[in-house]
């Protein structure tokens, strides 16, 4: 019963587009003792091997890889499971603004399946936003209430959470990506026995199997995977801000507030609370931002920074940083952005005196425009940019500002 | 204490290129490295150890050649290397890679506090070490900027949120993941590296764990990939020359007219 995976030794000519299209590096080259120096053969290494049919695709010609997969059968009983939820995150009391994000593509895949779309709001005084949660598209807002919930905590909420799936059984749960989501939803989902699918940047319905398709980035976003959770219910998803636009808000929508008891003597609870320290240099979450102004290395020192800060406030703007910035120690490691840092997909991402690393691009590349600015026009960063100016960016920055002041004046 | 951390071998990302022709990665020369993450869950451990005494073991879920990585941990200062490996762990996704390795760290009953990185740079899900204190039935920090204060019984950290940090408080045993900020990991002593070469890695496979086959791997995991596909590749823009009043005039008023500023 477990999944096979062959080279059909007479069909392969060891041409190596299998080797190529490997996404985990799992085949090889081998010499043919009977063929040397004439045909090579492709091996799989079955330790590496994931089934994932890339390899296939590529021997389309040849026809020369047979794999045959097991028959899933499923661990639950699917049909029990009905409904699209999204997790609406808060942060001190206020929604989190990927909630409407997820609110929105929910709908959509909610209506594909022809069920309601549900909300979860877990806090403490937050009944009074279960509404905003209706306004933006939710029909159903299941709401806990309690002190216990004041501050995010993983034990908690993942077990109420928990809770709450293991009594009304949903298909799908979506969730942000964020530090909180990512946290306990894994926990959630390690009880319960469930795929989670982290950071996807689109889902959609195969309608015959009620399968939610979850694409997501893998290997720095250079591959990009469709994830199934073909067996197991409720699917759960992670997404990130700004992959999904806001849904729109329809005021007083009618929807159903389900405000549920707390026990709490029922509720796991080890760890304790102690405090909450606010980043006094983070006035605009990196994250959230619509547009992001970076600097890096081409700075040449820390003062560069205030005129990147003055640049990204004109803009309404936050502040980023490459890695060799934070480093250097000029600004804090909460502005990096990339493969150590954060991952970003603005609107407008501004790289100025960032060549382009991989480990850089990878936390940027979805971004909507991308200006660089920049004295090397061979760059990485210049050469992928939507547009690049080629220069001192002590001077295009303060001619840009200029200019933007000019046209604002002007209106 | 006896502390554990868990890591993962991956791609040495530096070197990981795309083909410009066939728009795939390019594999070859590609060097397996510990997770970027993981050296500073290392380090945070030789320093917890440092501060308080005991030992360190790190544990690794991988195939035979991820035996380096768990030596170069030990050049770092980890006392013991524990690896867990079978065929029946291939292709596990983060739930069975969870299961795995809860069931091993299950067979070592003394652990205080497992730390892991925030996450692993080619997956990049960060669900590992969540779900396996969930499986191990501790509490669990993630995203851990800095440990405040540790005894045998408990631990006071900083959690790095988007907005700012918390400051929480854990009964041991616990799990917590961590993040560049923590520490700056050291370079491998003289001695590290000898201790390294004569270290004997312990071998654990699935029945030395007490592992339900049917939860391992690719077999047991909920989730499954469909497709793999390569996302086209963002194709380099306009580009501006000359002086920075003309550019930077040319510049806005695009920016202006296509709408993406006012």
């Amino acid at each position: 019963m477990a999944n096979k995976i062959n080279i059909l030794a007479d069909k392969c000519i060891g041409c190596g587009l299998c080797v190529g299209n490997c996404p985990f590096g799992a085949i090889n080259l081998q010499e043919r003792p009977e063929h040397p120096r004439k045909f090579k053969l492709a091996v799989i290494d079955a330790n590496k091997c994931t089934f994932c049919g890339a390899c296939i695709e590529s021997c389309k010609t040849f026809k020369a890889i047979e794999m045959q997969k097991d028959e899933v059968k499923s661990a639950v009983d699917k049909s029990l499971y009905r409904g699209v939820w999204v997790y609406a995150e808060q942060r001190h009391g206020e929604i989190s603004s990927v909630v409407y994000e997820l609110l929105n593509q929910g709908s959509v895949l909610a209506k594909s399946l022809n069920v309601p779309l549900s909300a979860v709001l877990i806090g403490s005084n937050i009944t009074s936003k279960a509404q905003d949660l209706i306004d933006r598209g939710a029909d159903k807002v299941y709401v806990y209430d309690d002190p216990i919930f004041i501050e995010f905590q993983d034990d908690p909420y993942s077990c109420i959470l928990t809770s709450l799936i293991e009594k009304e059984k949903p298909e799908i749960i979506l969730m942000g990506a964020t530090n909180i989501g990512r946290s306990f939803a894994s926990r959630v989902a390690a009880k319960i026995y469930t795929g989670l699918t982290a950071d996807c940047t689109a889902l959609d319905i195969d309608l015959e199997t009620r399968n939610l398709l979850q694409t997501r980035p893998a290997f720095g976003g250079n591959i990009m995977a469709t994830i199934l959770t073909p067996r197991h219910r409720p699917q759960m998803a992670t997404v990130r801000h700004k992959v999904f636009k806001e849904a729109k808000v329809e005021q007083g929508r009618k929807g159903e507030i389900i405000v549920n008891k707390v026990d709490a003597s029922k509720i796991i609870s080890r760890t304790k609370f102690l405090g909450f320290i606010k980043d006094a240099s983070a006035s605009i979450n990196i994250s959230d931002a619509d547009i992001i102004v970076s600097g890096g290395r081409g700075l040449g020192n820390p003062e560069g920074f205030k005129l990147i800060a003055e640049f990204a406030e004109l803009l309404g703007g936050a502040v980023g940083s490459s890695r060799a910035a934070v480093d250097s120690n000029w600004i804090p490691y909460s502005h990096q952005v990339g493969q150590t840092g954060r991952t970003v997909a603005p609107k407008i991402y501004i790289a100025c005196g960032i060549s382009g690393q991989i480990q850089h691009m990878v936390g940027m590349s979805s971004s909507d425009t991308i200006i660089a600015i920049n004295k090397d026009k061979e760059c990485p960063m210049m050469q992928m940019a939507t547009y690049s100016l080629e220069g001192d960016l002590y001077e295009i920055i303060p001619a840009i500002i200029k200019e933007i002041k000019k046209s604002r004046c002007a209106i | 204490m006896h502390i554990l951390v868990c890591i993962k071998q991956v791609p040495g990302t530096t070197n990981v290129q795309i083909d410009p022709e066939k728009g795939t990665l390019k594999r070859e020369g590609v060097e397996a490295v510990i997770n970027p993450f993981d050296e500073y869950a290392i380090e945070e451990a030789v320093r917890l150890k440092e501060r308080i005494g005991g030992t360190v073991t790190v544990i690794t879920m991988g195939p035979p050649q991820a035996e380096s990585a768990l030596r170069e941990a030990i050049s770092r200062g980890v006392d013991n290397a524990i690896l867990v490996g079978d065929r029946a762990f291939a292709g596990a996704d983060t739930w069975a890679t969870s299961y795995a390795l809860s069931s091993a760290i299950k067979t070592i009953k003394d652990f205080g506090v497992i730390i892991c990185g925030k996450q692993a740079t080619d997956g990049d899900t960060a669900q590992v070490g969540p779900s396996v204190a969930e499986m191990l039935n501790i509490p669990h920090i993630a995203y851990v900027k800095k440990v405040e204060d540790v005894t045998e019984t408990s631990m006071k950290v900083e959690r790095m949120m988007e907005d700012g940090y918390d400051l929480i408080e854990t009964p041991v045993p616990c799990l917590i993941t961590v993040v560049k900020e923590i520490n700056t990991p050291r370079v491998p002593s003289l001695r590290g590296k000898m201790a390294a070469k004569k270290a004997v890695i312990t071998q654990l496979n699935a029945q030395t764990i007490n592992a339900d086959v049917t939860k391992t791997g690719l077999a047991g995991s909920p989730t499954q990939v469909k497709k793999i596909f390569t996302p086209p590749q963002r194709q380099g823009g306009e580009k501006f020359t000359g002086e920075p009043q003309d550019m930077a005039a040319e510049l806005v008023k695009k920016l202006l007219n296509s709408g993406v500023i006012n």
